[in-house]
């Protein structure tokens, strides 16, 4: 929080006469009207858990995450002569082994749904029409979908041999 | 318990503090808006001669009486019960009667501003009806079942200690019109609202937590709280704004697993 003020200053000699002083900035607009303020009628009930399940899942996963990406990068870019080695054969040795499927999978599941949540949130914060919100949303579901899906199929229908 | 400021002290302000009167000069610069006049706000600077120990409010009386009567603000009491004159000095939300110009550096112009995230209508004065709306939702009123009681409905001193905290509220709006998510979306119940639930729900007497619970379950409860503390340091009576927010969300996850 700020005490700089960008904005015009003028000494109370030359008093709030107000014509002419405005400072142009957007920011004022804000202070003055803020978007989507509470009424009586607003907002909707929907009754659901949805908002606590998304708020558990982002801690658990968050944890989780943790362990999955950082043991993934130290393999990936650390071990045994690092990046230099990743390669077609690398990765196809890999996911040979269920265990490794497993773990890509569940980092891809998890750190998708985990990211995808974090930006709803954001849309949620910064979004102000409710038109704007359904878009964002709808964008950022279906890409979440799509990428959830292709990498499913991606790790379980893979071939060494193509 | 009010939000004292550590800031660079002068040989005038020590000797204003070791008792002697010695009167300073202290530039006001004060965001007015006057829809009728201007629709942009505009910075407006005030000398004003004064004892560094007095409030900010008696500065903004002494603005209001002696230099430019168009000045508006709402103050009621002066004694940081009320909760009328919560405002933005130097950039955090506090009590104008709560504030000693001492602690707010005066040597450098101190900057006063109505709170953000609801809608200013005149000077420092914003409408509140968003806010208090909130609160109105949350049922902040005692709920039970069954007959009254003939005589009082007693309570041991420890089930009163648990919600002793969020009891102080004054609803003055400064931790929710500090707080970054209200900033962005006004539809979020914001902290002061949940304080008041939080009363409620953890009062042994009452009935309705469920209710209440249900109530900030939803999307614009207590889910959306970011723990960013903003609150919790803006309060004008020292509550533990967030660690209030969190222990609602304990209250509801354990409630469910």
């Amino acid at each position: 929080m700020s005490t700089e003020t960008n904005d015009l200053v003028v000494t109370s000699v030359h008093a709030h006469t107000g014509k002419g002083l405005g400072t142009g900035n957007p920011a004022d607009a804000f202070v003055v009207e803020p978007a989507r303020t509470r009424t009586r009628k607003t907002p909707r009930r929907t009754r659901t858990n949805f908002e606590m399940l998304a708020w558990l899942f982002m801690r658990l996963s968050g944890v989780v995450l943790v362990v999955l990406v950082l043991g993934h990068l130290l393999i990936n870019l650390m071990l045994d002569g690092g990046v230099s080695r990743v390669s077609f054969a690398f990765v196809a040795g890999r996911w040979a082994s269920p265990f490794w499927q497993v773990w890509d999978l569940l980092m891809l599941w998890l750190a998708m749904l985990h990211g995808s949540n974090g930006m709803r949130t954001v849309i949620n914060d910064y979004a102000e029409k409710d038109a704007t919100r359904l878009w964002l949303k709808g964008l950022l579901g279906v890409a979440t979908v799509f990428t959830v899906v292709l990498g499913t199929l991606v790790i379980f229908t893979f071939d060494p041999n193509i | 318990m009010s939000t004292p400021t550590v800031e660079t002290h002068s040989a005038a302000l020590d000797a204003a503090e070791s008792g002697s009167v010695q009167l300073i000069n202290v530039t006001f610069r004060i965001r007015r808006f006057n829809p009728e006049e201007h629709p942009d706000p505009v910075w407006v600077d005030y000398q004003l001669l004064m004892d560094p120990k007095e409030r900010v409010l008696d500065a903004l009386n002494k603005i209001k009486w002696e230099q430019d009567g168009t000045l508006t603000y709402r103050r009621s009491c002066a004694h940081g019960i009320c909760g009328s004159d919560a405002m933005r000095i130097n950039g955090r939300n506090r009590l104008a009667c709560k504030t000693l110009v001492k602690d707010v550096n005066p040597e450098k112009p101190i900057t006063i501003e109505a709170i953000k995230g609801l809608a200013v209508l005149k000077d420092l004065i914003v409408d509140m009806d968003p806010f208090f709306q909130a609160y109105k939702d949350v049922m902040p009123f005692l709920i039970t079942n069954g007959n009254e009681p003939t005589r009082e409905r007693l309570q041991s001193q420890a089930d009163r200690e648990r919600f002793d905290d969020t009891t102080k509220c004054i609803l003055c709006a400064a931790c929710t019109s500090s707080c970054p998510v209200f900033w962005n979306d006004g539809q979020y119940f914001g902290p002061a609202a949940i304080v008041n639930a939080h009363r409620f729900i953890f009062d042994s007497r009452d009935e309705g937590g469920e209710q209440r619970l249900e109530i900030l379950n939803d999307r614009e409860g207590v889910w959306r709280c970011r723990t960013t503390f903003n609150c919790s340091e803006a309060c004008p009576r020292g509550i533990e704004v967030t660690k209030a927010i969190q222990e609602v969300k304990r209250a509801l996850v354990t409630r469910r697993f």
